[in-house]
């Protein structure tokens, strides 16, 4: 077991710097995932940390042992790709072995970890297909398991149910989760699905051109984003922000008072779900552009204070296209921003 | 398809098979129908009194085997030969990004456009001076020269074909650089790979010229056929021609499978 440091990785690809002195450690059997835009790096990182892309300044460790100029096959790590990259002239059993054969592991200890594995992933019935005849999910399957056969210190996925269709996408998501759950391996996990990083990760690393701007639990990316930005990519529907400006630590919305952490050009940061639904005349002042009934929660799309505001009401409320309504955040749930920087202001990051 | 679009396919098909099986199938009327058939005038399309006699006196002709042998030798060679230099250069192609690629791409090809006569006297007293000159090593060489650009940028294709992952994947579990080659490229390029090293073959087994240029007494079987039949009957020239298509058409027809997936037509 291992744990994996990224201490200031830089990556230019000719003139395009790819990663900005990027940091990070994820501490043994810690599930991390990096998460972030089309474009901004992860996959770049990934490669590094698995030593199939050079980097252009800084180390890579994994379990204290400096990697940063090993062979990818000296490095003790497995990975799974996109695109699964399951070797077509093999069978699936072969497959799944294929790194145990090259540890030269003898023959019934190969036998007993791929049926171990497959069984974990539900593909004994296919062992001996080829996976040209495998659907993506079994294939993306394969996939893992040759990556768990190894039981490696440390496991890398790159976006690995990107390719898979949303229901299938969903049972993977939970099956990957208890299988990584009960072998404690040290993960990180790419993606650019909020909602997988959220519902798998122990830790996010939330990546923006090139750079990490946040790394923490789910649940404190999630209501306390370190930038506007953060708060605008994670969760669904994304966060508020209403423009305030504040003197002597405290402004006025409409009906409601606000304590701001500082002073001048603000950005109020709320969820669309931390909000208490009043009259008109004792909060800031929504109106409703859209209901959506959503089933389980009712989405109302609207502006308050100039600015486009979403709000979650439980199904039963009573709002319709045109309303007025008054919004109450929750005080401790309040997110302050500076409208300068766009980074957060009560000292989280 | 429409009735007209359908009528043009399959006349442009007829068009092509015809292109290629009329002449050999006159070469072969030639070749088993005797001194009649070969002088006849109209030609009969049909086989009368088929015979294998002209076939059985070329085979007798004295150095045919020797020839024969010494284009096997030559064909092998640049088929190794080719293959040993072309599929590096083509795996480098596909997997590497390097200034020039383009330029060395083109540069490859036009290789083949530079003319072969102007290249003969020079090449001859070179091949003299090396000892090379009328062995079918020499000849070989040459022909490796012919093959080589094919070989490198059919290979180039080909390894371009293989994704970049499997090879990554290969690393990530524990090969190195020549293990992930051996047991993931190679065994995946192999069907394509052979058809690359047939085709080189054939251009040597069919090639004429050099071969004529370069050797006196170890010629190969184009080069003899081309002297000794000169002088031969009609009859026993088609069973030279006859001998000299067959391999390179049962070869090609061997390995059409994968020559169909090089150039795109896969799963026929
Ligand atoms: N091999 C490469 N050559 C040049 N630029 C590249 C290469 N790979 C990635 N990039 C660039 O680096 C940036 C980050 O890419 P990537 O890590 O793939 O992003 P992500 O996986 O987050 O979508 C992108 O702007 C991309 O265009
Ligand atoms: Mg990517």
């Amino acid at each position: 077991m291992a744990g994996i440091q990224i201490e200031r990785v830089g990556k230019r690809f000719g003139g395009a710097l790819a990663l900005d002195s990027v940091s990070l450690d994820v501490a043994d059997g810690e599930f991390v995932a990096l998460l972030g835009p089309s474009g901004c790096g992860k996959t770049t990182l990934l490669r590094i940390v698995a030593g199939l892309e050079t980097r252009s300044s800084g180390a890579v460790r994994i379990g204290g042992r400096d990697v940063s100029d090993l062979r990818p096959a000296d490095r003790g790590l497995a990975m799974v790709f996109q695109n699964y990259a399951v070797f077509p002239h093999m069978t699936v059993f072969d497959n799944v072995a294929f790194g145990l054969r090259m540890q030269k592991k003898p023959r019934e200890d190969i036998e007993r970890k791929v049926r171990r594995a497959a069984a974990l992933l539900q593909i004994e019935p296919y062992l001996d297909r080829y996976p040209a005849k495998l659907s993506g999910g079994q294939r993306q399957r394969v996939a893992v398991a040759r990556a768990l056969a190894v039981e490696p210190a440390v496991l890398l996925m790159d976006e690995p149910l990107s390719n898979l269709d949303a229901l299938l996408r969903l049972e993977m998501r939970a099956e990957l989760k208890s299988v990584l759950r009960e072998a404690k391996t040290t993960t990180l996990y790419v993606t650019h699905d909020q909602t997988e990083a959220m519902g798998l990760a122990d830790r996010i690393a939330v990546m923006q051109q090139g750079r990490i701007v946040q790394a923490d639990a789910p649940t404190t990316v999630y209501s306390r984003p370190a930038s506007t930005f953060v708060g605008g990519f994670v969760g669904s529907p994304p966060m508020n922000f209403v423009k305030v400006t504040a003197s002597g630590r405290s402004a006025r919305l409409d009906a409601l008072d606000l304590r701001p952490p500082a002073d001048g050009d603000l950005l109020l940061g709320f969820r669309g779900e931390d909000v208490q639904l009043v009259p008109p005349d004792e909060g800031m002042t929504f109106v409703v552009k859209v209901a959506e009934p959503m089933g389980s929660h009712l989405l109302l799309t609207g502006s308050a204070a100039g600015c486009p505001v979403r709000v979650v009401a439980p199904p039963t409320a009573s709002v319709h296209a045109g309303d007025r309504l008054g919004l109450r955040p929750d005080p401790d749930r309040i997110a302050w921003m500076s409208q300068d920087s766009g980074l957060a202001l009560d000292g989280h990051a | 398809m429409t009735g007209a679009r359908r009528l043009m396919f399959w006349s442009g098909v007829a068009a092509l098979c015809a292109w290629v099986l009329v002449p050999i199938y006159l070469i072969a009327l030639g070749a088993f129908g005797g001194r009649a058939a070969a002088f006849r005038w109209p030609k009969a399309f049909t086989l009368v009194n088929a015979s294998l006699e002209q076939l059985a006196t070329f085979l007798r002709i004295e150095g045919v085997w020797n020839a024969a042998l010494n284009s096997v030798i030559a064909a092998s060679l640049t088929m190794a030969l080719s293959l040993l230099l072309g599929a590096p250069a083509g795996y480098a192609l596909a997997r590497y990004r390097f200034r020039g690629a383009g330029a060395f791409r083109l540069m490859v090809l036009l290789t083949r456009a530079f003319p072969l006569a102007i290249l003969a006297l020079p090449l001859t007293v070179v091949f003299i001076r090396a000892g090379l000159y009328d062995t079918p090593f020499g000849v070989a060489l040459v022909h490796t020269a012919l093959a080589l650009p094919f070989a490198a940028l059919v290979t180039a294709g080909l390894f371009a074909g293989i994704p970049r992952e499997l090879e990554e994947a290969a690393w990530v579990f524990g090969c190195s650089r020549l293990q992930a080659f051996m047991r993931v490229v190679l065994p995946l390029a192999l069907p394509g790979l052979a058809a690359a090293a047939i085709f080189a073959f054939v251009i040597s087994w069919n090639e004429v010229f050099a071969a004529s240029v370069l050797t006196v007494r170890n010629r190969t079987l184009t080069a003899y056929l081309l002297t000794v039949l000169a002088e031969s009957p009609l009859h026993y020239r088609f069973a030279g021609g006859f001998v000299l298509i067959v391999p390179s058409v049962v070869f090609i027809f061997a390995v059409r499978r994968y020559l169909f997936a090089l150039w795109g037509v896969s799963n026929r």
